[in-house]
């Protein structure tokens, strides 16, 4: 599988998740989101920044608290939980955030 | 984006007539050959796949007595044909446990049983339902054994106590022998013994996240509960699933295990090397691979020099704890034969509980009014205590200490009877989805039967398959992911902390000079 962003082509996996982190440019989160039938808003950007920047440190997605905090901090307290994480992305703030960000789906029991 | 229909739940569970093909499919991702290799597989479909495969079962039926014993004894009594959750949730004829076992009995037949070996000569093995092996039935294969959770739920209810989830550990084994894996499940394992858990956290996010949670509940109840990593010297190894460092309700689990430590004034410590307790090698049914996913609870037990190996909430990391520890990679003469080796927290939160070494506030969780879902690993392949049963009877008993509201589910889907969550097995991924949702049908019915007759406001679950899947699927029944709760974050809520000021500053206590 694949998506066009800017005239290139861009390999995913199975699920749409970005195959070479390092080909992820702002317009792919725009692009799969269109594809979910979704728009984000800075609120969203501010999730996707977040995890971008902890990947590159940990090279792995933050857990749920880890996030919950970080945009809590970010966009004041009430946000900062996973019920509002699940408004902005429905499909799970751990999947469908780290899609947009270019980041692997996080596996195991989750 | 769901494509299928989500089962209506009726007043009880109604058995439906047996559908042919309607599960038919290609079956979950497959594994990429790196995710193949990693594991010692073959990375694709070899070429000579039919040696193979029927060598590989002549190896299982050789090693393992059992497996040959369920292949041969089944007498198509029907005993188990409703027992299924997948079965009751799709209608699928071939989620049937003796459908499902007859996939790969009819090629076992064909190749390794005396009438199968004659009659194939005369092109009559049809008679004894023997099948050659064929494409289309390693396709097979492939899909309806990845729409089996393992369960064991059918054995329960055979006379002859066959175990489907034997015969499907050996069909994956088989599938992985000649390069047909599934992309879940080891990808998985490969990420185990290359950073050391499931989910493929490495330590540094691992320390980053603990202390982020040490922050949290100090500032939660004021008290400096600590989540010590890698520490050496501690008295306890506490080996739990990744998902409890990283996800919801899991996470509030983990906050319970080291809140019972500290008030309990243990000594303890997670292992990055070990900081996994699931163990998926036991999914694909390989032995080597379940060795090589022990191991490092072993290197790690005698790397930090600890006296006890407790496990964290996860069922089938219970299982083989349990039940294959010792055979896997014992002996473990070096821990401290005072303890069972290893034990489940909730035998380590009961036996506080029973000595009245825990500070409990039951009313803490009135808010709630609780069920528990019985795990099938634990249920069905583990004890806790000493007495038979006692794995059924010390999670009802602990949460009963900490919680005054609870009720069981209907009896003949609890306890050994207990319906699966639907994402066990190797089953808990979002490409199988529908088979997920339709399984867990069994289990919704009867959670709205508590929820309708006794107004249950939460179900309660100690494993971390179940706890995510319950998560995803449950709304797809009209409940709420949040009705989904750990049991230990239930204790860790009830329990009360005096103030710490008195608190020694012992250096073999993890309550270190903290103060309020």
């Amino acid at each position: 599988m694949s998506i066009e962003v800017n005239g290139k082509t861009l390999e995913t996996d199975e699920e749409g998740y970005l195959s070479n982190l390092n080909e992820w440019e702002p317009e792919v989160a725009n692009i799969m989101a269109k594809l979910d039938d979704a728009e984000l808003n800075e609120n969203h950007w501010e999730v996707i920044n977040f995890l971008r920047e902890y990947y590159e440190e940990y090279q792995i997605a933050p857990a749920v608290r880890v996030l919950t905090k970080a945009i809590g901090k970010k966009l004041g307290k009430d946000k900062g939980n996973s019920k509002y994480l699940y408004e902005l992305f429905p499909y799970g703030p751990g999947k469908q955030a780290c899609k947009y960000a270019g980041l692997p789906k996080p596996t195991g029991c989750v | 984006m769901a494509d299928f229909e989500t089962p209506e739940l009726k007043d009880y569970i109604e058995v439906p007539l047996p559908q042919i093909g309607v599960m038919e499919g290609s079956g979950p991702f497959k594994a990429k050959p790196d995710h193949q290799e990693a594991l010692g597989f073959p990375g694709e479909l070899i070429d000579d796949w039919e040696n193979v495969a029927i060598n590989k079962l002549a190896d299982l039926t050789n090693r393992y007595r059992g497996l040959r014993v369920f292949l041969d004894a089944c007498v198509k009594c029907g005993a188990c044909t409703d027992k299924c959750h997948y079965y009751l949730g799709t209608a699928d004829a071939k989620n049937m446990p003796v459908a499902r076992q007859d996939l790969l009995r009819s090629v076992y037949r064909y190749y390794h049983t005396p009438a199968g070996k004659f009659l194939k000569k005369f092109g009559m093995e049809k008679l004894i339902g023997a099948r050659k092996l064929t494409e289309d039935i390693i396709n097979e294969w492939y899909n309806y054994f990845h729409q089996c959770s393992q369960c064991r739920r059918c054995s329960v209810f055979c006379p002859y106590g066959i175990d489907t989830a034997e015969i499907s550990m050996a069909a994956r084994e088989v599938l992985d022998s000649i390069g047909v894996g599934q992309k879940y499940c080891n990808e998985i394992i490969g990420k185990v013994y290359k950073i050391g858990n499931n989910l493929g956290l490495p330590e540094p996010a691992l320390a980053d996240t603990l202390e982020g949670l040490e922050e949290e509940i100090e500032e939660d109840i004021g008290v400096a509960v600590k989540m010590p990593l890698d520490q050496k010297g501690k008295d306890i190894l506490l080996v739990t699933p990744s998902a409890d460092f990283f996800a919801e309700p899991h996470v509030d689990g983990l906050i319970g295990y080291a809140k019972v430590f500290h008030q309990a004034g243990l000594s303890w410590t997670l292992s990055s090397h070990a900081s996994e307790a699931g163990n998926f090698g036991m999914f694909i049914g390989s032995y080597e691979n379940m060795q090589r996913v022990s191991m490092r609870v072993r290197e790690a037990a005698i790397e930090l020099g600890v006296k006890r190996i407790v496990f964290g909430e996860c069922g089938h990391a219970w299982r083989v704890a349990y039940s294959f520890l010792n055979t896997l990679v014992g002996p473990f003469d070096f821990l401290d034969p005072n303890y069972p080796v290893p034990q489940h927290i909730l035998e380590v939160t009961h036996d506080l509980i029973q000595r009245g070494k825990l500070n409990i506030d039951a009313s803490q969780n009135d808010h709630m009014t609780l069920t528990f879902h019985d795990s099938c690993n634990v249920a069905r392949a583990t004890r806790m205590g000493p007495k038979p049963g006692g794995q059924m009877v010390i999670p009802r008993e602990v949460i009963k200490a900490v919680c005054n509201n609870y009720y069981d589910m209907p009896e003949d889907t609890i306890g050994e009877a207990t319906y699966c969550c639907g994402g066990g097995g190797g089953i808990l991924t979002d490409d199988l989805i529908e088979i997920r949702v339709k399984g867990a049908m069994p289990r919704m019915q009867a959670l709205k039967t508590v929820v309708e007759e006794n107004g249950v406001t939460h179900m309660a679950a100690i494993c971390a398959i179940c706890k995510s899947q319950f998560s995803k699927v449950i709304p797809y029944y009209g409940f709420t992911m949040d009705q989904i709760i750990s049991v230990h974050q239930l204790v860790g809520d009830a329990l009360v902390f005096e103030s710490e000021i008195s608190e020694s500053s012992n250096e073999s206590e993890e309550t270190e000079n903290e103060k309020e």
